[in-house]
């Protein structure tokens, strides 16, 4: 017995949509099998991963807290993989944006007034932009591939943050430990649901989905992002700019990746720490391949890697269940996820032996 | 003020209430929650924590139900954990990280009715405590065996991240390293990261190979102690004995011991006399303690460095007590005088001895 | 400097750079195929764990090599199944599986922790480790620092002077053209993923055997990142490759003697150079576009169907 590939020829538009809920079938059944082989109730873990983190309106605002770097982040990557631009280096991204941003609100820790946001908001912004424009530059002027540069300059950016804290930017207060002083309220970003920690940006994550869906689908530069991506030759026919298309998409994810950093020490952490991201960054990239590179799956697959992280602390805590286990199943069911996809595009034929129809050879 | 008062008269009745309801739910076993900074098999800081809340659970059995959540970067992440454990019915939650103090007090603010216990902050509230340990009495008697053993009077130390509570451990060693032997100097090499085995061996490395004959850490992973071992110099362990990576190396260790503290305070919370303290024991207290010393420690030395345990234990010697010079060699610190606990908390210069320099 | 300092200090670059070398040599061939397979820090983990349990569990440091070439070739084979076979993106599959190696290798190693081993110890050639000065210097390491480099120099020969090699190139550069001339583009993948994976465990192998003889969760610390910034660094060339890893073990090494020396520099700003440098000599190394053009595999990390 074989299993064959063979291609539908077009893309298999109920697959699109069946696929995750195979892969969701799929992680369930090999779920309980792995809990219950390592002697943990199965029916109790998977509802503790799935069900318990998102079963109160608190639980689902946090989940909505966990997936918006993500979703940002994502949203910007997906624009430069499609023109296979290989920035992975978002996380250093986000650690400049929210130092940046964290900086204004050091510096107007005095000053009460509306404007220190928005100014966060564009030095978060900028923070990103800057850091990504590095790769941008060294790609475009000396051809140096921006997978090493930024992904170096992620280290870089983190020790930068640590001297920082570590550093001039301790609270003068604080008896010399590593972090800043806790941002005045004028610095915070505004919470939406009262008693949880929901907070504005993820109203900027929903807009960054949208407005990353119009420019796919509805702009020249994203046609132009899109074309190069597929086929650099055209693109060169065409006349578009590969170097403007490097240039665009970098700082495009950066600023992105550098607006998460504002939100995660403007929202819900409030003051700059050694540590910010727990690797959204590097999540991201993740999230923005499962969500296909399409804004909107992206959004889907934030929320659904979030939910993995969160279901994984109450699955710690209702049932002890180490992390190396929630290692192992976050693992599976991203497997899944990214396999089954490969039946929007292709069939599986059964091949019997005997059973092979003639003239059809390999 | 009047609103105060209520505010305590009415906290009193229903902690009274509380008090009366207590034995009925007798059978119901006292959750108790730990977040954990790094992975259970970290073989140092973590790991020691969760000694200690192994040690509640042998020490009250039934009575408590221990659970916990590792590897929780400080970060967005603490606040959610935190509250998770609150929420999910743990009454007493030990947060055991610098980086999870204002999680803790923001959820802490939330659950009144929950005690938190943080460790090595500062920030306290009505039901959160502090707590932490004066590895830095350790340290002090770490620096009498170093000064008596070395012989090229170089110290390695091998430093995590320039904070006070690493900081407050070089000056307490390299005060006693230079009372027993004037001419030892201490080179610090900070490997900005708490868990690196490989980063840690290199600099361990690194310092023996610019003529370090001892090797003190303060990070969490057993690799320079091997890598003395390896080299044939000696070191000092780091939260948890770890002569079995370096038999011939290890002069002693310096062990993290919260077990006690832990069933200290689960009891109080159990039999309803926790309330919000700041704690920090040192040796007398018995919240760390030192590994066995090293058999090719002569006789007298070790006769001298348990002296100074057991003077600091008796409170006849305070291992900051002056006089103390700062790096330019101007005495900071007079005869008789002793740097309060207020200034060693935020400790951030180096004392004379010790080589390089703080980023400030 | 006296000699035998200089000769530590040589011997400490040494073996911080093996571990990259290995992670990355392997990795190097899998991209010359025209696979990315990100998962180098998962499949390593999962190496050293093995290595790690198998060594000491029968007391023989070469028995736990060969566990983690098979541990870390049962990663790849994970790997291939899913972005060879069912044609998943291999740049989000090679991230699951770093996930998936974290988790699976601190499950595996949880019995281990605090347990010391018997590292690999120095070998002793006859004569050749005797020579003064260039005898401590170049022949005093444990077997696998040798085999490191004799990978090296095998990858190199097999991808430049052989006609398999050649094929896979072909293949990287383009698999339509590779299977319309007949060759199978799968196989020959799924040889070059497998591989990568042998050495990624080898690599953690070197980590809990040799280099820090003991096991403790995530031990690898990012060295699996580098390995793969090294590929990308060396312009898929083995002998840049080796001039990479050293390079970043030399400079990591450096920066913490000059910290030894008391020099007034913050240390994070030392903890960077290794970054820096590889970045800035990345920059020199690739301002000669053309040489870069023709090493860059055309097919990296796209997928391929025979009937596409």
């Amino acid at each position: 017995m074989l299993l064959k590939l063979e291609a539908r020829g077009q893309r298999s538009r109920p697959m699109v949509y069946l696929t995750p809920v195979l892969a969701i079938v799929l992680t369930l059944i090999a779920g309980t099998i792995m809990f219950a082989m390592l002697g943990y109730p199965p029916m109790q873990a998977l509802q503790a991963y799935f069900i318990e983190p998102i079963s109160s309106a608190y639980g689902l605002s946090e989940l909505l807290v966990k997936a918006t770097p993500l979703a940002l982040i994502g949203v910007g990557l997906a624009i430069g993989f499609r023109a296979n631009v290989w920035n992975i280096g978002a996380e250093g991204q986000l650690t400049i944006g929210a130092i940046f941003a964290g900086g204004i609100a050091l510096v107007f820790y005095e000053v009460d007034s509306p404007f220190i946001l928005p100014l966060m908001i564009v030095a978060g912004l900028l923070g990103g932009m800057l850091w990504a424009a590095i790769p941008a530059y060294l790609r475009v002027r000396f051809n140096a591939n921006e997978i090493l540069t930024s992904l170096m300059l992620t280290y870089v950016a983190i020790l930068i943050l640590s001297y920082l804290v570590h550093g001039p930017w301790r609270d003068p207060d604080g008896l010399n430990f590593p972090e800043s002083r806790i941002f005045s309220d004028s610095a915070v970003l505004p919470v939406l649901l009262e008693g949880t920690r929901l907070h504005l940006g993820a109203v900027f994550a929903l807009l960054a989905v949208v407005a990353g869906w119009v420019f796919i689908s509805r702009t020249l530069i994203g046609f132009q992002v899109r074309v190069i991506g597929l086929s650099p030759m055209a693109a060169d026919y065409a006349g578009f700019s590969q170097k403007a298309v490097i240039w665009l998409t970098l700082l495009l994810s950066g600023a992105l990746a550098g607006l998460a950093g504002m939100i995660e020490v403007s929202g819900p952490i409030g003051q700059l720490l050694p540590t910010i991201s727990p690797g959204y960054g590097f999540t991201a990239i993740i999230v923005a391949f499962l969500g296909r590179l399409h804004p909107l799956g992206i959004l889907i697959a934030a929320l659904l890697m979030a939910l993995t992280y969160l279901g994984g602390e109450v699955a710690q805590i209702d049932m002890n269940l180490p992390l190396a286990i929630t290692g192992v199943f976050q693992g599976m069911i991203l497997f899944f996820l990214l396999a089954v996809d490969v039946l929007i595009n292709y069939r599986i034929r059964i091949d019997w032996p005997g059973n092979r129809p003639a003239g059809e050879g390999q | 003020m009047g609103k105060g008062m209520l505010k305590t008269l009415l906290g009193g009745v229903i902690a009274a209430t509380a008090m009366l309801a207590a034995p009925a739910m007798a059978e119901e076993p006292l959750k108790i929650g730990f977040v954990y900074v790094g992975p259970v098999g970290d073989m140092g800081w973590t790991y020691q924590h969760d000694q200690g809340r192994k040690a509640i659970e042998k020490a009250l059995g039934d009575k408590v139900k221990t659970t916990y959540v590792e590897s929780v970067k400080e970060g967005a992440d603490a606040e959610r954990v935190i509250r998770q454990l609150a929420a999910s019915g743990n009454k007493l939650i030990f947060t055991t990280s610098f980086g999870f103090m204002n999680p803790t007090l923001k959820v802490a603010k939330r659950f009144p009715n929950v005690k938190f216990e943080h460790a090595t902050g500062y920030k306290r509230a009505k039901n959160v405590s502090t707590y932490a340990a004066r590895f830095y009495e350790g340290r002090y008697v770490a620096g009498i065996l170093a000064g008596r053993m070395t012989k090229s009077n170089v110290i390695g130390y091998i430093g995590s991240f320039p904070i006070p509570e690493v900081i407050r451990g070089i000056n307490s060693f390299t005060l006693a390293l230079r009372k027993v032997n004037p001419k030892a100097v201490v080179k610090v090499v900070w490997v900005n990261s708490w868990f690196d085995p490989g980063k840690e061996g290199d600099a361990a490395k690194a310092l023996i190979d610019q003529g370090a004959d001892v090797i003190m850490q303060h990070t969490d992973s057993p690799a320079p102690m091997q890598i003395a071992q390896e080299r044939g110099v000696y070191a000092v362990g780091q939260a948890s004995d770890m002569s079995r990576f370096g038999p011939d190396a290890q002069l002693t260790a310096i062990l993290d011991v919260w077990d006690g503290y832990y069933v200290q305070r689960a009891k109080a919370v159990l039999d309803g006399t926790w309330k919000s303290e700041d704690t920090w024991g040192g040796l007398a207290a018995g919240m760390l303690a030192l590994a066995p010393y090293n058999k090719a420690i002569p006789a007298d030395v070790v006769a001298e460095a348990e002296a100074a345990r057991k003077a600091i234990i008796a409170g006849t010697l305070h291992p900051f007590q002056g006089p103390i010079r700062d790096q330019s060699g101007k005495e900071v610190v007079p005869a008789g005088k002793t740097i309060p606990d207020g200034e060693l908390l935020g400790m951030n210069w180096y004392v004379e001895g010790v080589q390089g320099e703080i980023p400030q | 400097m006296e000699s035998t300092t200089f000769i530590a200090i040589f011997a400490t670059i040494v073996t911080a750079s093996t571990p990259l070398l290995f992670a990355a040599i392997g990795e190097l061939v899998v991209e010359k195929s025209g696979v990315l397979n990100l998962g180098v820090e998962g499949m390593m983990l999962v190496g050293a764990v093995s290595a790690f349990a198998v060594s000491t569990g029968t007391g023989s440091p070469y028995l736990g090599i060969v566990a983690a070439i098979g541990a870390g070739g049962v990663m790849a084979l994970l790997f291939g199944i899913l972005t060879l076979t069912l044609l998943a993106n291999q740049v989000a599959t090679g991230l699951a599986l770093t996930l998936f190696g974290v988790g699976l290798s601190a499950l595996i190693g949880q019995g281990y922790v605090g347990t010391p081993a018997t590292g690999l110890a120095g070998i002793q050639i006859p004569w050749l480790s005797d020579i003064p000065v260039l005898g401590g210097l170049l022949f005093q390491y444990d077997i696998m620092v040798y085999m490191s480099l004799a990978l090296t120099a095998a990858v190199s020969w097999f991808l430049f002077r052989t006609r398999p090699g050649l094929i896979l190139r072909a293949v990287g550069e383009s698999h339509d053209s590779a299977h319309a001339i007949g060759y199978g583009v799968i196989p020959i993948r799924y040889m070059a993923v497998i591989f990568g994976g042998m050495t990624s465990g080898l690599a953690g192998a070197y980590l809990t055997l040799a280099y820090t003889p003991l096991w403790t969760e995530n031990m690898t610390a990012g060295r699996g990142w580098i390995a793969l910034a090294l590929v990308v660094f060396s312009t898929w060339k083995p002998g840049r490759l080796l001039f990479g890893a050293y390079l970043f073990g030399a400079v990591t090494i450096g920066q913490l003697h000059i910290q030894g020396l008391g020099v007034a520099i913050p240390s994070q700003f030392l903890s960077m150079l290794p970054y820096l440098a590889t970045v800035i000599v990345l920059v020199l190394i690739s301002r000669d576009q053309l040489r870069i053009r023709l090493n860059a595999p055309a097919c990296l990390g796209k997928v391929f169907h025979p009937s596409a």
